[in-house]
């Protein structure tokens, strides 16, 4: 096989990947396991590159690595004694757990066993930016109604929090 | 081939030219290189290119650092630093040489790994976002097709390594300030997303090399394009000032209630780090206003009624506030606003901070991006009858605030005589 610089930068992406996502599993430190998931979440940007979705890669920074890993730390931060908090791993959680990862993994494992070939995107025959294609099909084309429906959800759960924040204060 | 690997147009699906930026760069400002070998001279080009960009882009905060300096102390009616060189030119780097020898002090119930990583994390975001802001037609490290939006993505991540670094200080100072930044970062990077929306609705691209391209001449630059934009910059700008931790928005390091907030135990090269990186982002973020709303590397008269050719036309193109010096001096203007509000303005309160982030800017993007919208809808391309609108507007909306300010400012300035004052002039 020919060597290529960037398919060593792809299975360095993937190491790092299935690497750090071992460590947010197994580690016993809460915020440890925060910032290994920032990796993860990382890594999992850098394959979308790979794979030609650089809307994608730079969405999934900005909202996981940005603003939800953002959010859980607070949440660690803020309450009190979780920071010196070992995570322990109940006996019926690791039943529960490991029965649905094999379910997904086996999910995965069909299709890509059943695609029937791998295709190569030619990079070189688009040149139109892919926000382009995100934009037309989310606001013209068949995701328009789920799109809508996900805004809505997001509404009602923004609603909600300003609801749950506001009651408290008036508690006070 | 497992799994479909092949990468080699990679490069160009994100880049819409097939030549690379050091390529262009050559061509347009040293064609001897060209001659090269073709792997070899690519090489050299592409090498030569990452070097001068390393080195130029630490450089910046040295300059603005003894800038801050010396503006502050004229502020405040001093001299500033005079000893080192002449005028005290020379004494940051004075300074840099004092911070290398210091002590690397780790705090022993610190955790040492998140704080040795911490400063890195957010040097290497901090310089990752000068590789999409184009200095000038060819001095862009990769025109990535959602420029922007890669250099929103790539400064988010700032805040963890400000989180990371208060974590791993174990200090209630730095905990503290790290918490107060990451609230503000992400509160202001809302409107910041949204003023940036305004321009990428205009442009209809992500690309910063297409929102440069269509601002030559100053009635063209983005700002002046709708009322709407010009809104939309000043509250990117003040958003920009709070993104960066800077006074008045500056409670993450308040010095009088939280010591130097998230990096208070950071001491030597790691604290000169923070230090670095800081000014990089403020000179990044005066830059990204400057590409987006006031022309990039257009200037003030379009191009095509400048001569190009010639030490005349460079001359001629800097005047006017165009090619790289003219980004240079736009970017460091707004930069000298930042240090001027910092050494006028003094600190806002938290309830304040997020009162203006919530209350006032956030609506008033929304706002900003339906009228964007709309002024798409009746103008679908620009033309002089738009521009002349937009003007119109703007300096009717300037004298109607400063006409209502003025007037308020006015009655404001002589108010009634308290009863203290009543009861001393009794007295008297």
């Amino acid at each position: 096989m020919e060597f290529n610089p960037q398919q060593l930068v792809f299975y360095l992406f993937a190491l790092l990947t299935i690497g750090s996502a071992v460590i947010v599993v197994t580690i016993k430190n809460i915020v440890y396991a925060a910032f290994a998931l920032m990796v993860t979440l990382f890594s999992v940007a850098g394959l979308y590159v790979f794979l030609q979705a650089d809307f994608l890669a730079a969405t999934q920074v900005i909202v996981y690595v940005g603003g939800i890993l953002v959010l859980i730390l607070f949440g660690v931060m803020m309450t009190s004694g979780s920071l010196d908090l070992k995570l322990k791993l109940e006996r019926g959680q690791l039943f529960w757990g490991g029965i649905v990862s094999l379910i997904l993994f086996g999910l995965l494992l069909s299709v890509i066993t059943n695609t029937p070939q791998w295709e190569n995107v030619d990079a070189g025959a688009s040149q139109e930016p892919t926000t382009r294609k995100i934009g037309e099909m989310l606001m013209q084309q068949e995701y328009l109604l789920p799109f809508e429906i996900a805004s809505i959800l997001l509404l009602v759960a923004m609603i909600g929090a300003a609801l749950i924040s506001r009651k408290e204060v008036r508690d006070e | 081939m497992p799994l479909g690997l092949q990468f080699e147009n990679l490069h160009q699906f994100f880049v819409q030219s097939s030549e690379s930026w050091a390529q262009r760069f050559v061509q347009d400002h040293a064609p001897v290189l060209t001659h090269l070998p073709a792997p070899l001279g690519e090489l050299v080009i592409m090498l030569a290119c990452c070097v001068i960009f390393v080195a130029v882009v630490p450089l910046l905060p040295l300059g603005l650092v003894l800038a801050e300096r010396k503006v502050s102390a004229h502020i405040q009616d001093r001299v500033g630093p005079m000893r080192v060189g002449p005028h005290g030119i020379l004494q940051t780097l004075a300074d840099g040489v004092k911070l290398i020898f210091k002590e690397d002090h780790i705090p022993r119930e610190g955790d040492k790994f998140l704080f040795v990583a911490s400063p890195y994390i957010i040097f290497a975001c901090s310089f990752a976002v000068f590789a999409a802001i184009p200095f000038d037609k060819s001095i862009l490290v990769s025109e990535l097709n959602i420029g922007i939006f890669y250099i929103m993505a790539i400064s988010s991540v700032i805040v963890m390594g400000v989180i990371m670094a208060g974590w791993a200080s174990n200090s209630k100072w730095s905990l503290l300030g790290a918490m107060r930044s990451a609230a503000q970062i992400v509160s202001y990077e809302i409107p910041l997303g949204l003023c940036i929306l305004t321009v990428v609705m205009l442009v209809q691209s992500l690309n910063m090399q297409d929102i440069v391209t269509g601002q030559d001449g100053i009635a063209n630059w983005l700002i002046f394009r709708t009322p709407f934009t010009f809104v939309a910059f000043f509250v990117f700008f003040i958003s920009a000032i709070a993104e960066v931790n800077r006074t008045p928005f500056d409670l993450p390091e308040a010095e009088s209630e939280l010591v130097a907030g998230f990096h208070t135990e950071y001491s030597g090269m790691r604290f000169a780090l923070f230090f670095i990186a800081e000014y990089a982002n403020m000179f990044a973020v005066s830059a990204i206003a400057a590409t987006l709303f006031l022309g990039g590397w257009h200037g003030i008269v379009p191009a095509e009624m400048l001569p190009q050719a010639g030490i005349l036309g460079f001359v001629l193109k800097t005047i006017t506030l165009g090619g790289l010096l003219g980004v240079a001096i736009k970017t460091l203007l707004l930069v000298f606003v930042m240090m001027w509000l910092r050494w006028t303005l003094p600190r806002l309160r938290v309830d304040q901070l997020m009162n203006l982030c919530w209350k006032y800017f956030i609506p008033i993007s929304f706002f900003n991006i339906l009228g964007v919208g709309i002024w798409g809808l009746i103008f679908p391309k620009d033309s002089m009858l738009s521009i002349i609108i937009s003007i119109a507007v703007i300096i009717l909306g300037l004298i109607f605030t400063f006409g209502v300010l003025g007037r308020s400012l006015s009655k404001g300035a002589e108010p009634p005589p308290s009863s203290a004052e009543r009861r001393i002039s009794a007295t008297t």
